[in-house]
C-alpha cells in the first residue's frame, strides 16, 4: 500500500498533463464559441466529479448512521471536503465561460442555482464538522448529509419553473458533440477522477493518523496520574 | 404515559414558561418590528412596487425573527441539565421534538398574526389574487421553518458558538421552502400567477422533512 501511493500519484500527474495537452491542443476548436469552449473540458469533469463525491458522502453518511463504523465517517468527511473544492471549480469556471458566450456572468438558471445551493449545503456541512466537538461530529454531520440529500430534488424542482438557459447535457441529452471532443472530455474526466481519488486517499491517510494521535493522547492523559502515584 | 401525553405535558410546560417570561416572543416581536421599519426606510415603495417585493420582505423578516425563538428552544433546557435528565429518562425523544416544534409554531404564528397588520399598513398592501390562500401558505411556510429550525437548533446547541451555527445550517436547507413561500405570497398579492405549484411544493417539503426529523431526532439527541 505504501508504495502504491507514489506510483498512483505519478500516473495521475502523467494522465493530467496528457489530458491538458489533449484539451488545449488536440481538441478541435468549436465553431461558434472558439477557444473559450475549451474550458468545458474542465468545467464538466469537475461537476461530474463533485456530484460523484457528494453521492459517496451521502452513502457513507447513511452507512455511518446504520453501522456506526468510524471508517464510514472518515470517508464522508474526506469526500465532502474534496467535493466542495471541485464544486468551487465548477462555480468559478462556469461564469468565466458564460461571460463571453452568454454575455452575463451569472443567471438564476436551474442547474447553476442547484449547484450553488448544493455548494452552500456542503459548506455548512463542513462548518458543522468544524464547530462541533469531535465525539458528536459524526452523527450530527451524517444527519445533515441526509437532510442535504433530501433537499437537492426539492431545490431542483423549485427552480425548475424558471426557464433554463444552460446548454443541454451533452451525454444522453440529445445534444450532438464531435466524437473527438467527447473522447477528450471523457479522458479529462478520467484524469480528474484519478486526481480526486489521489487527494481523497492522501486526506484519508491524514485523517486516520490524526485520529490515532488523538486517541493516543487521550490514552496518555488517562495514564498520566498513575505515573505520578 | 403515551407519546401524546408526554408531548402535551412538555408543550404545556413550554407555553407556561413563555407566558410567564415572554422572553422569546418579546425579542421576536421587537426584532421583526425593526426589520419592517428598516426595510421601509430603505425601499419606500409605492403600492404597485410593494406588491412585488412584500412577499420577500415579510418572509425574510419572519425567518430572521424565528431564529431568535429557535435559538431559545434548547438553550432553556441546558440550565440545570434538564436536557441531560430528559436524555436518561425513558420518555420518547420524538415527544420532546414534537412539543418543541409545536411550541415554536405557536410562537412564530403569534408573531405573524401580530406583524401582518403592520406590514399591510406600512406597505399599503392589498391582495389582487385570492387572499384566503395566504392562510395555507402561512401555515405550511411556518411549519417548514420551525420543523427544520427546531431540529437544527438541537444540533447547533451541541457545537461551539451555538447561536451563530443555527442560521448557517438552517438557511441553505430552507432555500426551496423560502423560494416557495415568497413566490406563493407574491403570486397571491399580484394576482398574476397561480400559487398552486408553490403550495404543493411547500406541502411536499413539510412532509419530507417532518418525517426526516422524526426519524433522525433520537440519534441527534443521543449523539455522544
Amino acid at each position: 500500500m505504501k508504495r502504491a501511493f507514489p506510483i498512483f500519484a505519478i500516473l495521475t500527474a502523467l494522465l493530467l498533463s496528457y489530458a491538458l495537452y489533449a484539451a488545449l491542443v488536440m481538441a478541435p476548436t468549436e465553431k461558434t464559441m472558439g477557444d473559450v469552449q475549451r474550458i468545458f473540458y474542465y468545467h464538466v469533469p469537475s461537476a461530474w466529479t463533485a456530484f460523484l463525491l457528494f453521492l459517496i458522502n451521502f452513502v457513507a453518511s447513511v452507512v455511518y448512521l446504520i453501522r456506526r463504523h468510524p471508517l464510514a465517517d472518515i470517508v464522508a468527511a474526506v469526500t465532502a471536503e474534496v467535493g466542495v473544492v471541485f464544486c468551487t471549480v465548477v462555480l468559478v469556471t462556469g461564469p468565466l465561460w458564460a461571460r463571453p458566450v452568454w454575455g452575463i456572468w451569472w443567471t438564476w438558471d436551474v442547474r447553476l442555482t442547484s449547484t450553488l445551493v448544493l455548494w452552500l449545503i456542503y459548506v455548512s456541512y463542513l462548518m458543522l464538522r468544524r464547530f462541533s466537538s469531535s465525539s458528536q461530529t459524526p452523527v450530527l454531520a451524517a444527519a445533515l448529509a441526509v437532510f442535504g440529500a433530501l433537499d437537492v430534488p426539492l431545490v431542483y424542482f423549485s427552480i425548475w419553473i424558471f426557464r433554463t438557459q444552460h446548454p443541454q447535457p451533452v451525454i444522453g441529452g440529445g445534444g450532438s458533440i464531435d466524437p473527438r471532443m467527447l473522447h477528450i472530455l471523457l479522458l479529462n474526466w478520467l484524469a480528474f477522477l484519478c486526481f480526486a481519488g489521489l487527494i481523497c486517499w492522501s486526506r484519508y491517510r491524514l485523517e486516520r493518523l490524526r485520529r490515532e494521535v488523538e486517541e493516543t493522547q487521550a490514552l496518555e492523559a488517562l495514564l498520566e496520574p498513575r505515573r505520578v502515584l | 404515559m403515551s407519546l401524546a401525553g408526554i408531548t402535551g405535558a412538555t408543550l404545556a410546560k413550554d407555553l407556561r414558561l413563555e407566558w410567564r417570561s415572554k422572553d422569546a416572543i418579546n425579542a421576536m416581536l421587537f426584532f421583526a418590528l425593526l426589520v419592517v421599519v428598516v426595510f421601509s426606510f430603505s425601499f419606500d415603495p409605492n403600492a404597485e412596487e410593494s406588491r412585488q417585493i412584500a412577499g420577500g420582505l415579510i418572509w425574510v423578516a419572519f425567518l430572521f425573527a424565528s431564529v431568535v425563538a429557535l435559538n431559545q428552544t434548547w438553550a432553556r433546557e441546558l440550565r440545570n441539565q434538564a436536557l441531560d435528565a430528559y436524555r436518561v429518562s425513558p420518555a420518547p425523544a420524538n415527544a420532546l421534538f414534537l412539543a418543541k416544534t409545536v411550541g415554536n409554531f405557536i410562537f412564530v404564528g403569534v408573531l405573524e398574526v401580530l406583524m401582518t397588520p403592520l406590514f399591510i399598513v406600512f406597505y399599503k398592501l392589498r391582495a389582487l389574487g385570492p387572499a384566503w390562500q395566504l392562510i395555507p401558505v402561512a401555515i405550511l411556510g411556518t411549519w417548514a421553518l420551525v420543523v427544520n429550525g427546531t431540529f437544527f437548533a438541537a444540533m447547533s446547541i451541541r457545537t461551539r458558538s451555538r447561536e451563530i451555527m443555527l442560521p448557517l445550517l438552517l438557511f441553505p436547507i430552507s432555500i426551496p421552502a423560502i423560494l416557495a413561500m415568497v413566490n406563493a405570497t407574491t403570486a397571491i398579492l399580484t394576482g398574476e400567477l397561480s400559487s398552486r405549484f408553490w403550495i404543493v411544493l411547500l406541502a411536499t417539503y413539510d412532509v419530507v422533512f417532518t418525517i426526516a426529523c422524526l426519524l433522525l431526532f433520537e440519534m441527534v439527541l443521543h449523539a455522544e
